[in-house]
């Protein structure tokens, strides 16, 4: 959704079509450098089968012998092993590429149906108002009081382990932002004149909050979304490594590191080092990116 | 203002209230308890013996009233693991959470105001703009791997500081405090400080623009004409105007860094609450759970009505929005 649905709202911030808000976007060097950075660690993500040297779900490339290796030792099978491998003798590079596929995906995901969720629920509080209203926002209220990842922490105690009950969680814990979000401009949008137009033309109730109202709050929710994914991907690695995330057989960036700790007082750092520093690094460029787009579509600060 | 601290105060326990009904519905209709407390290879007659012993034959309501009275009694049943009453469980290990938070908000506020007053008071400098780079990278950091590379760095490579457990405690009017003395701090000094990464960013923010807006004010204009130094018109003007919002916020986030400590307490050993709360998770100890969720829920919402009541009596204005606040 923050790809293409992004488009209409950037264009009502920036007025000016989308070379526009590309150009104003490119005018921060770091941000820019933070979305190519994005695009690479994604494009790396999605073809990691094709480059990563060794596929650590296949058990018969992987080998015991190659555990606990440092960074550029060479495999048994030959190739070398940059960032050395971990405790049952997978690569780290392959590891950290298939991780990331995991990690991107569930946060891309959950964050998806956040948003779809978050957002329905923010516009229907906005536009039908009264006691919904208020019962929406109660519920949104008591969400955002209790940090995320308590009630994050809490979820997966109940519903078990595994990739559905931990999309599950990041979901319950990141609709409230959304709602809150395009509630407040849905407020400010519906008192204008097309809404009252759409309304004459005979348009229904759904088709107008949908098609009329919704493509004009996208903007803050693009930055919203930048954010909580970053957020969901982070979480989710804090759960992994807790032990109360994804299991073994799903290996995101934060199993990885939890795999590293034991061995890490006896000096061998690298197993939870490199996959912490591609999270790290995929965070960092999210932040960075949502950072800009936050100036950029603010209307506040339109020139 | 009395109106306002009962309406604030009726609005704290109906949020309790809602809070107890979702914790009852997760623990007492999604799952279902009988199987948590038989063994594995029980008969039909077993289970629904202890079905009829626990009540959980009764229907839901009157499950949820019992439920309700031994919450009110401070009766949160006992821990399937470690035997005792779950909620005197949790009390003892609490205060090693409280100080490990506290540590932590000493540490963001130490660190952050500085250097947020600085980038806020030179933003166009070089180092500002390293400081507001690097405060996008503090909050980009995933707390649990930067404990894991302090105890890396400091613990593992330069054997500076020890890696886990809490040291020795000093007994002051009954708190066992490790924080009065060395030995104590040294192992209160990393802990604290991968809890605090994550508000020390926050710190850095809030007072670089608190510091930003304060500055273009009349009355640090006026101040200036009247040719005081400029250590006084910042560290006495500036600051006290922009204290109150970063000691709300503070207020506010003290309860997030109890929640966050589950992540440090674990890394580090820290005998707290939150370290007792990871480990009744892996083995499904379910009392001790909904102890640990009562209280924080109960500590969230104190802390918040403390700082509601306190922001209200420093500022007036609020009551009067206070519903929309």
């Amino acid at each position: 959704m923050s790809a293409e649905a992004g488009m209409p709202g950037a264009e009502m911030a920036g007025a000016g079509g989308l070379g526009r808000f590309a150009r104003r976007f490119a005018e921060d060097r770091v941000a820019l450098f933070g979305l190519v950075l994005l695009l690479v660690i994604a494009g790396l993500a999605l073809i990691a089968p094709f480059i990563a040297p060794q596929n650590p779900y296949d058990l018969a490339r992987v080998d015991i012998m190659d555990s606990r290796q440092p960074p550029g030792a060479r495999a048994g099978d030959g190739f070398t092993m940059w960032l050395g491998s971990d405790g049952v003798g997978r690569d780290l590079v392959s590891g950290i590429l298939y991780g990331l596929r995991i990690s991107l995906a569930v946060g891309l995901v959950s964050g998806l149906i956040a948003a779809a969720i978050g957002m329905t629920l923010g516009l229907v509080a906005a536009y039908a108002g009264g006691r919904t209203e208020t019962l929406i926002m109660r519920l949104v209220d008591l969400q955002l009081s209790l940090p995320s990842v308590l009630v994050a922490l809490i979820l997966v105690a109940l519903l078990g382990k595994g990739i559905d009950k931990i999309i599950l969680a990041l979901v319950i814990v990141q609709w409230a932002y959304y709602a809150r979000t395009v509630r407040g401009s849905a407020l400010v949008e519906r008192r204008k004149e097309y809404v009252e137009a759409a309304r004459s033309l005979g348009l229904s109730h759904a088709r107008t909050v949908f098609r009329h109202i919704l493509p004009n709050c996208l903007a803050p929710v693009i930055v919203i979304a930048t954010v909580q994914t970053a957020h969901a991907i982070s979480l989710e690695a804090t759960l992994s490594f807790l032990g109360v995330g994804l299991p073994q057989t799903e290996p995101s960036l934060g199993v990885l590191i939890a795999n590293g700790f034991q061995y890490m007082l006896s000096g061998k750092y690298w197993i939870s080092f490199f996959p912490g520093i591609a999270l790290l690094v995929t965070i960092v460029a999210i932040n960075l990116v949502g950072d800009r787009l936050r100036d950029v579509l603010n209307p506040r600060l339109e020139r | 203002m009395i109106a306002f601290i009962i309406r604030r105060v009726g609005q704290a326990l109906a949020v309790i209230l809602v809070m107890t009904v979702l914790v009852f519905f997760g623990t007492h209709v999604i799952g279902d308890p009988v199987w948590m407390m038989v063994p594995g290879d029980a008969t039909q007659e077993q289970v629904e013996q202890v079905r009829r012993e626990f009540g959980f034959d009764q229907p839901a309501h009157r499950q949820f009233l019992a439920f309700l009275r031994d919450i009110a009694q401070g009766d949160f049943g006992r821990s399937y693991v470690h035997g005792g009453p779950a909620f005197a469980l949790i009390l003892e290990r609490m205060p090693a959470t409280l100080e490990l938070a506290f540590a932590a908000l000493l540490m963001a506020v130490v660190l952050g105001i500085p250097l947020g007053l600085y980038a806020g008071l030179n933003p166009e400098a070089a180092p500002a703009r390293a400081i507001m780079a690097g405060s996008i990278l503090g909050f980009s950091l995933p707390t649990f791997w930067v404990g894991l590379m302090l105890i890396m760095l400091f613990s593992v490579m330069l054997g500076w500081l020890p890696a886990t457990g809490r040291g020795p405690t000093v007994s002051v009017f009954g708190i066992e405090t490790s924080m009065l003395s060395l030995e104590g701090w040294r192992h209160l000094l990393l802990p604290a400080l991968n809890l605090a990464l994550l508000k020390v960013s926050l710190v850095i923010r809030l007072t670089r623009s608190g510091a930003r807006e304060a500055a273009l004010q009349d009355y640090v204009k006026f101040a200036r004409a009247k040719g005081l130094s400029r250590r006084r018109i910042v560290g006495v003007h500036i600051l006290k105007n922009i204290l109150i919002p970063i000691v709300t916020v503070l207020g506010l986030e003290f309860g997030s860094l109890v929640a966050f400590s589950v992540v440090t307490e674990t890394i580090f050993a820290w005998p707290g609450m939150g370290k007792l709360l990871l480990e009744a998770i892996q083995r499904l100890d379910r009392p001790l759970i909904v102890a640990y969720v009562m209280v924080v829920v109960m500590l969230f919402v104190t802390i918040n009505l403390i700082v509601d009541i306190l922001y209200s009596a420093l500022d007036p204005r609020v009551r009067l929005t206070g519903d929309t606040a």
